[in-house]
């Protein structure tokens, strides 16, 4: 057996891992990306386990992306939308959670718009718990995904400076990648109007710039965040187009990071608000499809190695 | 009245103000086309050479034209009024070179394109160039924030709701987040519209006796103490429109000793006038925020002296017969400043108060500091927008004579010292006494 180069039961959040950890769990996922562009594709590691993605939010793309990890390791795959369960009836996230417990899961990967809530699930039951998505706190495997692509890349993460723009205020997908950056030695810079930055960001090891132009200088990675509808209209920034104008991504902008500088996005995008529509289409600049693929590989490695962790545990 | 001045303009005898050198001295000042090109004590000391135009001011004070931050122009939506072409006419009457307008006009200043209209439509008159400020608030309504970041490009210099405060304290908090994104002033108007809300005077003995409803002093205290934790949590700029109280000139102290970055200005009105202004029922002075007490009137003086007060504004607004000619109750607030802005706050160099290169500081060099304009200064390569006038020339002010299209002045009828002799704007004499 291998050592546990993962050594928790869960996987909540990068706040706390160390460069070790992540660098084992990044390694591991470049093997299943090998996997997974070879034509057998289908493993038998997880056959007879059973994971459960319980989504509170609707997500089209992490839920599928667990859903085709589990099922290419050869688990049992069961997708709970909030809609299809009792949720829906008035189950509190914690009825919910005994239940599932006392059907035997093994790996429950749960996204829920209020944070905290796969810390308060992990307390309550045996299995193992991911977190993909909770509130404006964390996205792990998010930020994860974003490591592997950037490494496979640049080679290295170490060094590298990455500027992730737009509402860090409402983002997990930011703090979680602010974490793993920084533990891995990167330079990590924030770019976004005032209005969606969250209190005293600046003491998360991060350089905060008001301006594209000037935070985007010389940088490696522009990594653009989803501005959500409902921060528009005047509660933190006037109008979909000053947004844009100035913050929104475009070749312009971009002219100030270094010529080969990637540019990536988490998903979905708004074409138009926060990344102009031909700079998301350009192959030689935008990595963000490949962002996906890497998502399946993480969340592969990520399933593997607490599978595995309970199984020693046993 | 406008006079072409193409080529070179000698200025000679004069005493020159330059607040922003310390320059108070005895020289003169050479214009070329629309700019200075020399000025100081030594100059033309041999004499004018053949062929420039001079002009002999004759000992009285040349300084750079004042830069007057808080006007409200009724165009376009109430000609009736004031328009940009009459308040243009007694800007430079008064001496006011540059003029910024508050965008309370119907359609309100909150889009791109009225910025444009009315910096476009004021070039065309010649006359004191207008600067727009913009609305804070979309529609001045204090709940979403306007294109802040899309109207300073186009312009405009500052953010304001006019004379409405941004009341929501969270809408305040994110303009002034928002607007420090950009570097950019969010100016108040610091009343708490709760406490202000049918208020038509201070509230004292006075309102008392005449039974008319007051506004407490605290409504500005409150407002501004608000603001200030605002300030503090935002790291934003911000500005105080027409301070009028002793509390408030104390709390705007403090918040300059403790580093934050927040200035603000005050009327003559406020520094020349108290409550009994209002005598019998009097609307003209009728204003807003309301004339206060003796002893605020003496604070806002201390205010100014010891620099807590960093602008004198003549907070322009002008109204018509029919807004004022009401019971008190109903009239319309506000009152004309333009032509009394100079003469007014030359009473405070009259008692003592300042020298008169930190009166001309107060109405030019510190606006346009604050706001960015290149302006307020006598300084080879600025544009020539200069003021002459004679500092202890008495008159008495009437309104009928102004050019103002409305005359509600509190000021009737008060004798004063200082009268504007010339008014030059971009090298042309655009207003010239006789």
């Amino acid at each position: 057996m291998t050592d546990m180069i993962y050594p928790h039961r869960h996987l909540l959040g990068i706040e706390g891992l160390g460069p070790q950890e992540i660098t084992a769990l990044l390694d591991l996922s470049d093997s299943y990306v090998e996997t997974n562009r070879s034509s057998d594709r289908k493993l038998n590691l997880l056959r007879g386990k059973t994971v459960i993605n319980l989504f509170y939010e609707n997500s089209t793309r992490t839920r599928t992306s667990f859903e085709l990890a589990g099922k290419r390791l050869g688990a049992d795959v069961i997708n709970m939308s909030v809609q299809a369960s009792s949720v829906a009836k008035g189950e509190t996230l914690i009825d919910t959670a005994m239940t599932l417990n006392a059907m035997h899961a093994d790996v429950l990967v749960i996204r829920h718009a209020d944070s905290g809530a796969a810390q308060l699930l992990s307390q309550k039951v045996n299995c193992s718990v991911i977190n993909a998505g909770d509130g404006q706190h964390e996205h792990p495997t998010q930020a994860l995904l974003d490591a592997l692509t950037i490494r496979r890349r640049k080679g290295h993460l170490d060094g590298l400076t990455v500027a992730i723009c737009g509402d860090v205020r409402h983002s997990r997908v930011a703090r979680s990648n602010i974490h793993l950056l920084n533990v891995m030695g990167a330079n990590v810079r924030l770019v976004a109007p005032r209005t969606l930055l969250p209190g005293q960001i600046d003491r998360m090891g991060v350089e905060v710039f008001y301006n594209m132009r000037q935070g985007l200088k010389d940088c490696d990675i522009v990594m653009m965040l989803r501005v959500q509808n409902e921060r528009m209209a005047g509660n933190f920034i006037p109008s979909i187009r000053e947004y844009f104008h100035f913050f929104g991504l475009d070749y312009e902008k971009l002219s100030a990071a270094k010529p080969d500088a990637l540019i990536m996005h988490p998903g979905p995008m708004n074409r138009g608000v926060e990344i102009d529509s031909d700079l998301a289409d350009d192959v030689e600049r935008s990595v963000i499809r490949e962002q996906v693929e890497m998502g399946v590989a993480v969340r592969m490695a990520c399933l593997d190695v607490l599978t595995r962790n309970k199984a020693e545990a046993k | 009245m406008s006079i072409n001045t193409p080529g070179r303009v000698a200025y000679t005898n004069a005493r020159l103000l330059d607040p922003a050198t310390g320059l108070d001295a005895r020289g003169a000042l050479l214009t070329d086309g629309e700019i200075i090109i020399d000025v100081g004590p030594g100059l033309f000391a041999g004499g004018v050479p053949a062929g420039i135009q001079t002009i002999d001011c004759d000992g009285a004070c040349l300084a750079p034209g004042l830069v007057d931050m808080r006007v409200q122009l009724r165009e376009p939506g109430e000609e009736h009024k004031e328009t940009l072409l009459s308040a243009g006419q007694a800007a430079v009457a008064g001496g006011v070179t540059a003029m910024v307008c508050l965008p309370n006009t119907d359609p309100v200043i909150d889009d791109v394109a009225t910025v444009e209209f009315v910096a476009r439509r004021a070039r065309k008159n010649g006359l004191a160039k207008v600067y727009p400020y913009a609305a804070a608030t979309k529609k001045l309504e204090g709940k979403e924030l306007a294109e802040i970041g899309m109207l300073a490009e186009a312009g405009a210099l500052a953010f304001t709701d006019g004379t409405k405060a941004i009341a929501n304290a969270q809408v305040m908090r994110r303009a002034l987040a928002y607007a420090a994104t950009f570097g950019l002033l969010i100016v108040q108007h610091a009343e708490e519209p709760s406490m202000a809300s049918g208020g038509v005077m201070n509230e004292g003995e006075m309102a008392t006796r005449l039974g008319l409803s007051g506004i407490s002093p605290a409504a500005e205290a409150i407002m501004l103490e608000r603001d200030m934790r605002l300030v503090e949590i935002t790291g934003g700029r911000y500005h105080a429109a027409h301070i009028a109280t002793a509390e408030g000139v104390e709390i705007i102290r403090k918040a300059k000793a403790k580093g934050l970055h927040v200035t603000c200005d005050t009327a003559p009105p406020y520094f020349a006038l108290n409550e009994l202004a209002v005598g019998q029922y009097r609307t003209f002075a009728k204003l807003s925020p309301p004339l206060r007490s003796e002893d605020d009137r003496r604070a806002v003086v201390e205010g100014i002296k010891d620099g807590t007060i960093d602008i004198i504004a003549s907070d322009h607004a002008p109204q018509d017969q029919d807004s004022k000619r009401l019971p008190f109750a109903q009239a319309a607030f506000g009152g004309v400043g333009l032509e009394t802005l100079l003469p007014i706050t030359m009473e405070l160099y009259h008692n003592g108060h300042l020298s008169l290169l930190k009166v001309i500081e107060r109405l030019s060099w510190a606006p346009a500091q604050l706001l960015g304009l290149s302006a307020g200064r006598l300084k080879a390569g600025a544009a020539a927008d200069l003021v002459l006038f004679d500092p202890d020339k008495p008159w008495k002010v009437n309104p009928q004579a102004f050019h103002s299209k409305s005359k509600n002045s509190p000021f009737d009828a008060r004798p004063v010292q200082g009268k504007v002799l010339r008014t030059v704007i971009d090298g042309r004499s655009v207003y010239v006494h006789d």
